[in-house]
């Protein structure tokens, strides 16, 4: 068993390589044919595109491709990367700017993604656009995750309102709204825990959040962000639908994008819920995010 | 866990239930959707292509193409090469003769090690051991709060020092400290890393060297999707790992991560994360967990069963039956026959895919097995006619059948109105088979 998994492991970890020298071949023959498709599949596959959506995508330069005098690999490489930008770039832009004051952002996603990290970074983004940011420790299940948040506002200068351990998200989120007025704040982040999108209850959870919130500015929350970590698989798909469905989710922020892992679902998701990816998390420190930009991320998921 | 291939693989195998023999190109049908499957279960498409390609040389090279029961032998095959890579389950550690055992839990970031620190704390001291938790992630905020607080919920002695310190300090020391106290398990917490940062891979290569664990386990996030051979594989090259521990398994995932990074380490798993108590983990049962990948029940059991048992040429003429619904009593209590020289009713209705459910609803007197004598006895004392045409069972033929079988005409008539269920359902069955009825039932029910 360890000899075979040693030839799968070598097998696997020069991926990148073998796939650069494999389309280096293929451009080089100049030939259109189904080993460049084939390579072309497995680059989406291995990012984790899912299989719908590459054949959908690869669909969609076939029959650009078949328009075109004597295509090239280069061409079909260049059609893909022009479709996968044009997936990603539906709806057009991010929810305007909005006047609403102060303006409450919910974070959601399953356990682990990066939430709270991602709350640290948001807080930071906008306290260095001069604005004045409070977080909502609505996370009152983990162990130590209100402290987690905490030690983020002291390290990027954002007040934290929480309350004990175990008491009611709701309940923190409402009184942070409330804080928020009465000290002049221009943005709210409120922090949930880590919920499995299977979980009925926790999802009802959520949205009694979502409905507090609403007490007190029906237009609140103004942005329900799904923290999606980018070395999810198929399963993405799925948070995405579920979350979208619970709390009607305004945007993706995809994390870890500084490992090895590409997150390709987010493509599945944005074709398939027409949801935005606002920013992508590039490590932990407090500058690692990024607003996210469609040909960046196609450059680094397909080289 | 795997509910959603399972699904996906039964439709595989239910186009494949319906026909008789098949062709190498019905095979290869089978397998490229096996393979798109798996993909969608996040198995990484390496491990896939192998997977299909070794089921393919199998399912070619035996006698599957001329069986009378293909489907069932190419679900066989898969089924066998699932357990061959999926390995044994291992639901314990390692303890070593010399107390403490040292545990070392690594991981990607957010991938479950403290709190499945926690889950193997509370599972080792039910098992007797006085374990101690040692926090050794000193980057992510408040991460030692975490485990501290884990501790004092579960009253489990946790160790730390803040986070200044060097983490092959803290973990030599709480070693230390388990030694003087008698603890019997140390369970080191480090901080989740990337396999592609250097240096906090090295210090996990330090802190090994250091103190050389009993244990090395992974924690794998059954949401990981293709990067998950990746991880597992620089994690195993680089550090060394003993076995691994899938979390989150209480989701939706397809979870085929776990057959990649069984097939990229070849550890063992040694336990399943299934929810966010610390009470929630579980052995790993390979063979459940490849049950459930193919929705099959115990099917293989039943396999066999059968194929010892079963008169092949039979089987084939009772198929037909099934499948033209011209299937009668006689035929039934052959059937019968059949089935009771494979064991009782009630553990076969448990292998059969979707029948385990049906089985738990039925009224325990349809499991029984005097049941089957009964029913036996009944359709003996009919004349051939009567066997072949049970609508010709009025009154009077019905008192003679009960008092020649030593029952009662309302059992002959119980027995009657369940034959005639049974065909009705068998219509519908060969309905479904020829694609016009939506009504899914158990793939394999009728194929014994
Ligand atoms: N490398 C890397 N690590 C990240 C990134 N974002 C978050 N993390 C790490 O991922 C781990 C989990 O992050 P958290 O922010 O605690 O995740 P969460 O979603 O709040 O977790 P729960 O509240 O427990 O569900 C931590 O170790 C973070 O440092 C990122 O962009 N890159
Ligand atoms: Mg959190």
């Amino acid at each position: 068993m360890e000899e075979e998994a040693a030839k799968i492991r070598q097998a696997v970890a020069p991926t990148r390589q073998t796939w650069f020298s494999r389309m280096a071949q293929l451009f080089q023959r100049g030939q259109l044919d189904q080993a460049l498709w084939d390579a072309l599949e497995e680059a989406l596959i291995s990012a984790d595109v899912g299989v719908a959506t590459t054949e959908r995508l690869l669909e969609a330069v076939k029959a650009r491709v078949r328009q075109v005098d004597h295509p090239s690999p280069e061409d079909a490489h260049l059609a893909l990367k022009e479709e996968m930008v044009r997936t990603l770039e539906t709806p057009p832009a991010p929810p305007p700017e909005l006047s609403a004051c102060p303006r409450v952002v919910l974070v959601v996603g399953v356990n682990g993604v990066g939430k709270t990290t991602t709350i640290g970074k948001l807080a930071r983004h906008f306290r260095s656009q001069g604005q004045r940011v409070l977080l909502a420790a609505a996370d009152t299940f983990r162990a130590a995750a209100t402290e987690q948040l905490q030690l983020w506002g002291e390290r990027v200068g954002a007040e934290v309102v929480a309350h004990q351990p175990g008491a009611d998200p709701g309940a923190v989120a409402f009184d942070a709204l409330q804080a928020a007025r009465s000290r002049d704040v221009d943005v709210v982040i409120v922090d949930t825990a880590g919920r499995l999108h299977t979980k009925v209850n926790l999802m009802e959870e959520l949205k009694k959040v979502r409905r507090v919130l609403q007490r007190l500015d029906p237009q609140a929350p103004h942005e329900v962000l799904l923290v999606l970590d980018a070395t999810t698989g198929q399963n993405g798909l799925l948070q995405a639908r579920a979350f979208t469905e619970a709390v009607e989710v305004t945007g993706v922020i995809l994390t870890k994008l500084d490992g090895t892992a590409k997150g390709g679902i987010a493509l599945a998701i944005c074709a398939d819920l027409g949801l935005p990816l606002v920013f992508v998390g590039t490590g932990e420190t407090p500058e690692d995010l990024a607003p996210f930009d469609p040909a960046t991320y196609v450059d680094a998921l397909l080289p | 866990m795997f509910e959603a291939l399972t699904t996906k693989l039964d439709a595989v195998f239910k186009k494949l239930a319906g026909r008789g023999r098949l062709s190498e190109k019905d095979v290869d049908d089978a397998l490229r959707e096996v393979r798109v499957a798996l993909l969608e279960a996040d198995v990484h498409f390496r491990v896939a292509r192998d997977f299909v390609a070794r089921v393919r040389e199998r399912a070619v090279g035996s006698d599957v193409l001329g069986s009378l029961t293909p489907g069932q032998q190419v679900v066989k095959i898969v089924h066998e090469e699932l357990l061959s890579v999926l390995g044994e389950g291992q639901p314990r550690l390692s303890l070593s003769p010399t107390p403490p055992t040292v545990v070392m839990l690594v991981g990607l970031q957010g991938s479950g090690k403290t709190t499945t620190a926690a889950k193997l704390a509370l599972h080792l001291r039910k098992g007797g051991q006085r374990p101690l938790l040692v926090a050794a992630d000193v980057y992510r905020p408040a991460a030692v709060e975490q485990l501290v607080t884990l501790g004092k919920q579960l009253d489990i002695p946790v160790y730390q020092q803040g986070i200044a310190a060097d983490p092959v300090e803290i973990v030599q020391n709480g070693i230390r400290r388990a030694r003087e106290q008698g603890n019997t398990v140390a369970l080191l917490d480090t901080a989740g890393r990337l396999h592609v940062d250097d240096e906090m891979m090295q210090e996990l290569v330090r802190i090994k060297e250091r103190i050389a664990p009993h244990e090395v386990l992974l924690v794998v996030d059954a949401m990981t999707g293709q990067d998950a051979v990746r991880a597992a594989g620089d994690f195993h090259q680089q550090v060394g790992l003993t076995g691994l521990i899938l979390s989150k398994m209480d989701g939706d995932a397809r979870g085929g991560a776990a057959l990649s990074v069984r097939a990229v380490t070849g550890v063992p798993v040694k336990f399943l994360g299934t929810g966010e108590k610390t009470d929630a983990l579980e052995p790993y049962h390979p063979d459940r967990l490849a049950s459930r990948i193919l929705g099959m029940g115990d099917v293989l059991t039943l396999i066999e069963k059968a194929q010892a048992q079963v008169d092949q040429a039979k089987a084939a003429e009772m198929e037909r039956k099934f499948r033209t619904a011209s299937f009668t009593l006689e035929d039934f209590l052959d059937q019968l026959q059949q089935v009771k020289q494979m064991g009782p009713l009630s553990q076969l209705l448990e292998m059969i895919p979707g029948m385990s459910r049906v089985a738990k609803n039925l009224p325990a007197s349809a499991l029984d097995d005097r049941q089957l004598k009964k029913v036996e006895a009944i359709i003996y004392s009919m004349t051939p006619l009567e066997r072949r045409r049970p609508d010709v069972i009025d009154g009077s033929r019905r008192r003679r059948i009960a008092a020649g079988s030593g029952t009662t005409p309302a059992d002959v008539n119980q027995l009657l109105n369940q034959f005639h269920q049974m065909q009705k359902m068998m219509k519908q069955y060969s309905q479904m088979l020829s694609g016009r009825g939506g009504r899914r039932l158990p793939g394999n029910m009728f194929r014994l």
